[in-house]
């Protein structure tokens, strides 16, 4: 590894390092491969600050000489920036208590078909994709209806986008409804068709019923998409499914919502209308409402009036995935556990092929506008967060796990956000060498950090409010540095306090239980014993 | 008196969604009640005729006359008459029912909740004032209690009890009195007894451009003399500069700094009562609209001011904090007539600088001292009484809402939770209990309220259960005896459980509130019972393997259910009823209904929240058994 080419300056002495409402600190700074190392004179500690900041952290570092100071900086910039993916962090963290030959992952689209026996008579595990010849972005086994066989399959993924063909990505058992996914087909300017595909949909449902196309594009732009050779199912082709526009932003325009925001959070000025006015102008609730809304749609459709649902957008690797994800969130109490959460993101993220790496590269501070930059994923994290401040009992995890899987998607000791999709993971051997983020989380010691005192199970479905007035900011996440919440956590601890008592008393009152029971069978002797007496 | 009774088949239509209701309207001498027909648990709305702000007759619709009825506990309900001459009978009796002309008239005065003599008058003993200015240490070697407002003689909208400097002797007082506006001259509200600071208020000094009053710069003397930690006291005048400055051309103004000695002068900027008028009329306008955007709602927030005028008195609470508790210096508070924003002003700070009114009944004394007994004007504020409609204003609502964002910065802070100062709000405008008629105190004892009213202080301290905030720590105040509010504008939020409380879709479909206080009331209870048993196995004669059991000598609560719309349905149909019966006038909007089995949760349902109209999406197919958005789920199960 060629590390030290990039480090051009490795120790700088006497820096002073300031963040937001802590004292100033004095010390010495390393920059070493993977961390900028920052260690405090007085105590030998050192605090370990981990590249750039992606989780929206600002440390200001003064640095003596101006000559060391651009070093530095220069250094960080391409260290934090490294191209080759095997070089980054989790192929070289190697924590005592972890070991590589631990599974790696949580779930599979077999263990998914195996566990859900009413899926066996319409629908079937492909692997059609096995070497990902069909589809670069899907992983190597599919589920798809019975009634297709692979050479359909493969001619209706040449229609779609990327060839992202659709699959199956929820069922709902109480009435049998799926949710599926897919990109675009490719219409083209001259409305070009595809019996393979229109197969493959009239496969996914009976002839009498009727499903719903959720694409996440307005009508307009699906039309315009047309040109670039994209564009939609048409109702002519496609009967028994009926077509819904709902406009989603994504890449750019989701991109810079983001930075607006960050940007308005870090605003020092203390004008309310100032802070209103740059919240609005962010746009970044209304992303956040837009996707709540649209998965309450697609929520509905299946569970209310009974249908099944495709969602697609354009390559349907971003706000489709969104969408389904969140739908599953409201449909289906297994994804509100904490294991079902990380399974859920585990196979709508990470196997469905969200491109992490160019999504999640740089974050909101970057000065360079990426093109493929999108906080998709954040914006997924927002809406569930919001679902769990309005259902506070629904689910199993709590915003702390939402945090650390913010952070641990712009930059993670773990392998699992590496990549765009199995295939890259595949040919870089991650699941080889790095560990899983998802295993490491559900470990008893570190899970304890990130459920949710108040968890309550429920079967029933959870309606999120839409009403802009129900929505709000996502403090934690946005105002994480600049706002130390001590009593907000304090508050929480009060809460696990009352819940832990609560475990408590009950056990006492078991114990107490068993001594009463063991005493009547007492008195009954010595009502006995009276009674022998007066005899 | 009345023109009807009731009025069969009126539709209630839902003010966010699609959702109607058809049932009955009642209309008795205190309320108007709704209940839905054909329902088993039928739910119900009562509002009280106090509660109505406006009514409105809308345009004739083909199925019946709309009527639409705003309340001051921001419940809005729109019904639909259908036949036009029922409708305009309604709406003429509401139209006399709500403007009542004299006090005989209000509810206070026939509600009876069932206490003898003996327990109304201990209901109003509850609440001591004297016993609170002991508590403060006063009176002590510094400020004394004077007797010169013994008969209101002096000022009188000031209460009879009033503390001032020793050294400020009858004639400076007199004469302070009459150089200020309403004759509301310079006296102690609050005692910092760490530093011997005092917080005073008053009004406005009737300065005009030149004039001076020796008396009135004597008193602020003695103010500053009575306390030894500084050589100065600050000033704060609440208004923004230049309404201060165009209250001089009137006579009025404020203190010029040359002619007082040892006085620092400080604006604050807080808008007038007719700014907040309009303020909160535009918020509500805003969060009414329906299928209002997100961008839409966070301009309106912005364009109302509502936040930034929060913002604003809690910035001065802190100014005023800060002066009393770093720099030790007194403070004296006033606005133009020292009753409004002073009031705000004065009893915010209190509440930072000390933990005791962050408790339930010391938060009652903080309201019964700073808002009542010092004259603020709920009557006017609160058009309690067919007035001038310039005079209300929602100035005590302000407060409270600066107080739940305290809160929610502290939430272990408070004793009580939000849904406190809910019912605070509700009854300011209810008029069922005496505390809040009239104007002033003497108006008060004139009205003879102690002797025909109930006290409302004793309604809540006899159900504190459902008010108490379970994570509140006594502890936390002994470590933040001053509280230290970020003021960020991004701390500054729109209180939705107190201006959407009836809109039942808002709410977040679960609550922590709830839950926490269920959690902790059945901890208690299941702690009780461990602790019988252990007992009745002692006194059989048993020793048993010891329990580690704390003694609990907690006598037995009521489980904490508050019927709330923002806590959830209450728990089974017999608790609301019981509940109904206790508070009368209580909403009941959340019955429970007996079969229950819908596939919803506390109330969540698709229909209501509107994602998409599937309907309209099908217009121009005609396939009527593909959709069916019946309203199925739209009642709330428990």
């Amino acid at each position: 590894m060629e590390f030290s080419e990039h480090i051009k300056t490795a120790n700088v002495d006497d820096v002073v390092l300031k963040l937001p409402l802590r004292p100033a600190l004095k010390g010495t700074l390393c920059v070493t491969a993977h961390h900028l190392v920052f260690s405090e004179r007085k105590e030998e500690a050192g605090t370990c600050l981990r590249n750039l900041c992606k989780d929206l952290r600002i440390l200001q570092f003064d640095i003596p000489g101006m000559e060391e100071c651009l070093n530095v900086a220069s250094s960080i910039e391409a260290l934090s920036s490294l191209e080759s993916v095997t070089e980054l962090y989790p192929f070289f963290h190697r924590p005592r208590e972890l070991s590589l030959s631990e599974p790696w992952g949580l779930s599979s689209p077999q263990q998914q078909y195996a566990q859900t026996e009413r899926l066996w008579d319409r629908w079937r595990l492909s692997k059609v994709n096995r070497n990902f010849s069909v589809c670069m972005s899907y992983p190597r086994t599919v589920i798809v209806p019975c009634a297709i066989d692979d050479i359909t399959l493969a001619k209706a993924a040449s229609f779609r986008q990327g060839g992202r063909f659709p699959v199956l990505c929820y069922y709902h058992r109480s009435n049998g409804m799926v949710i599926m996914r897919s990109s675009q087909p490719m219409t083209g300017a001259n409305r070009k068709r595809c019996r393979e595909d229109e197969l493959l949909l009239q496969a996914a449902i009976d002839e009498s019923e009727m499903g719903y196309i959720i694409d996440t594009r307005s009508a307009q732009q699906a039309q315009q998409a047309r040109m670039a050779g994209g564009g939609f199912e048409s109702k002519a082709f496609y009967h028994h499914w009926r077509r819904l526009h709902r406009h989603l932003e994504r890449g750019k325009v989701l991109q810079e919502s983001l930075i607006k925001l960050v940007e308005a959070c870090g605003d020092p000025s203390q004008n309310m209308d100032r802070w209103l006015s740059k919240l609005e102008n962010s746009k970044w609730l209304s992303h956040v409402h837009s996707a709540l809304s649209t998965a309450g749609l697609v929520a509905e459709c299946v569970e209310r009036d009974g249908h099944s649902v495709l969602v697609h957008g354009f390559e349907g690797t971003d706000t489709t995935l969104l969408v389904t994800s969140l739908a599953q969130l409201i449909l289906d109490p297994a994804s509100r556990t904490f294991r079902g959460f990380l399974q859920l993101l585990e196979r709508e993220w990470v196997q469905a092929g969200h491109p992490f790496r160019q999504r999640c590269a740089h974050s909101a501070h970057s000065h360079a506008r990426l093109r493929q930059e999108c906080p998709a994923f954040l914006l997924l994290l927002d809406a569930t967060w919001q679902l769990g401040r309005q259902f506070p009992l629904a689910l199993e995890f709590s915003e702390v796990l939402l945090l650390r899987l913010a952070q641990d998607a712009y930059a993670s000791d773990y392998g699992t956000f590496l990549c765009s999709s199995e295939q890259e993971r595949c040919a870089l051997q991650v699941k080889e060498n790095t560990h899983c983020l998802f295993q490491f989380l559900l470990r008893r010691e570190e899970r304890e950090k990130y459920v949710n005192p108040l968890y309550e199970a429920t079967d029933l479905a959870i309606w999120p409010s839409v009403h802009p007035q129900s929505l709000q900011l996502w403090t934690g996440l946005f105002l994480r540095w600049t706002e130390y919440a001590q009593t907000m956590d304090e508050a929480r601890e009060e809460i696990w306090t009352i819940v832990k008592e609560r475990k408590e008393t009950d056990r006492p009152k078991g114990c107490a239980h068993t001594t009463l029971s063991r005493h009547d069978s007492f008195t009954n002797v010595e009502n006995l014993m009276d009674e022998l007496t007066v005899l | 008196m009345l023109h009807l009774d009731f009025v069969e088949q009126v539709k209630l239509l839902d003010r966010f969604n699609n959702k109607t209701t058809t049932g009955t309207l009642y209309l008795t001498a205190t309320h108007l009640i709704f209940v839905e027909s054909n329902v088993p648990g039928a739910h119900e709305i009562w509002i009280l005729h106090h509660h109505i702000a406006s009514v409105e007759k809308l345009s004739l619709t083909t199925s019946g006359c709309p009527l639409l009825i705003q309340c001051r506990n921001f419940r809005v309900v729109h019904f639909v008459v259908p036949r036009e001459r029922d409708c305009h009978d309604v709406y003429s009796s509401l139209l006399r029912l709500l403007r009542p002309v004299s006090y005989d008239e209000l509810y206070a005065f026939s509600y009876n909740p069932k206490q003898n003599e003996q327990q109304r008058e201990v209901g109003w003993q509850l609440i001591d004032l004297t016993a609170e200015f002991e508590r403060l240490g006063l009176p002590c070697d510094q400020w004394q209690l004077s007797d010169v407002n013994r008969d209101y003689k002096v000022c009188e909208t000031y209460p009879r009890d009033l503390y001032v400097p020793i050294t400020a002797s009858k004639p400076i007082i007199v004469g302070s009195s009459k150089f200020r506006s309403k004759g509301r001259f310079p006296v102690l509200t609050y005692f910092y007894q760490e530093k011997k600071a005092a917080v005073c208020r008053c009004s406005q000094p009737l300065s005009g451009f030149s004039a001076r009053c020796l008396e009135d710069e004597h008193m602020l003397q003695a103010i500053s003399k009575a306390n030894h930690n500084s050589r100065f006291v600050y000033v704060m005048d609440t208004r923004p500069k230049l309404n201060a400055l165009a209250n001089r051309a009137a006579g009025k103004g404020y203190e010029n700094e040359d002619n007082y000695s040892n006085i620092r002068f400080q604006f604050v900027g807080i808008e007038n009562i007719h700014v907040m008028r309009a303020s909160l009329q535009k918020l509500l306008e805003v969060v009414g609209t329906r299928s209002l955007s997100v961008n839409d709602y966070l301009l309106g927030l912005e364009s109302s001011g509502w936040l930034r005028h929060i913002k604003a008195i809690v910035d001065a609470a802190i100014f005023l904090t800060k002066a009393v508790t770093v720099e030790g210096a007194s403070v004296l508070v006033h606005c133009s007539d020292g009753w409004d924003r002073t009031a705000q002003v004065c009893a915010l700070g209190a509440l930072l600088m000390d933990p005791y009114y962050r408790t339930l009944k010391g938060f009652m004394v903080l309201i019964e001292k700073e808002w009542i007994s010092f004259g603020h004007k709920f009557a006017d504020r609160c058009d309690q009484l067919d007035g001038d409609p310039r005079e209300v204003s929602p100035v005590f609502t302000q407060f409270l809402d600066c107080v739940w964002q305290l809160m929610e910065q502290f939430p272990q802070a408070f004793e009580f939770s939000e849904w406190f100062l809910i019912q605070l709000h509700e009854h300011v405008h209810s008029c069922q209990f005496g505390n809040f008629l009239g104007n002033s105190q003497r108006q008060r004892e004139e009205l003879q309220l102690k002797d025909r009213t109930y006290s409302l202080w004793a309604h809540l301290l006899s159900e504190q259960h459902n008010y108490l905030n379970p994570v509140y720590s006594p502890s936390f105040a002994e470590r933040h005896p001053v509280l230290e509010p970020s003021t960020q504008p991004w701390n500054f939020k729109f209180w939705r459980n107190m201006y959407h409380q009836f809109d039942r879709t808002m709410h977040p479909r679960q609550s922590i509130l709830k839950h926490t206080l269920t959690l902790k009331e059945s901890n208690s209870k299941l702690e009780d019972t461990a602790h019988t048993l252990q007992a009745k196995l002692q006194t059989l004669g048993v020793s048993t393997s010891p329990l580690e059991l704390h003694s609990w000598s907690r006598e037995h609560r009521l489980p904490p259910r508050p019927q709330s719309l923002i806590l959830g349905a209450p728990l089974s149909r017999k608790e609301a009823q019981q509940e109904e019966e206790v508070l009368g006038e209580e909403a009941l909007e959340d019955a429970p209904d007996g079969n229950g089995g819908e596939r919803t949760v506390e109330g969540s349902s698709a229909t209501e929240n509107g994602y998409g109209e599937l309907q309209s999406s099908f217009s121009s197919k005609n396939e009527p058994a593909m959709v069916s958005l019946e309203f199925g789920v739209a009642r709330m199960t428990c």
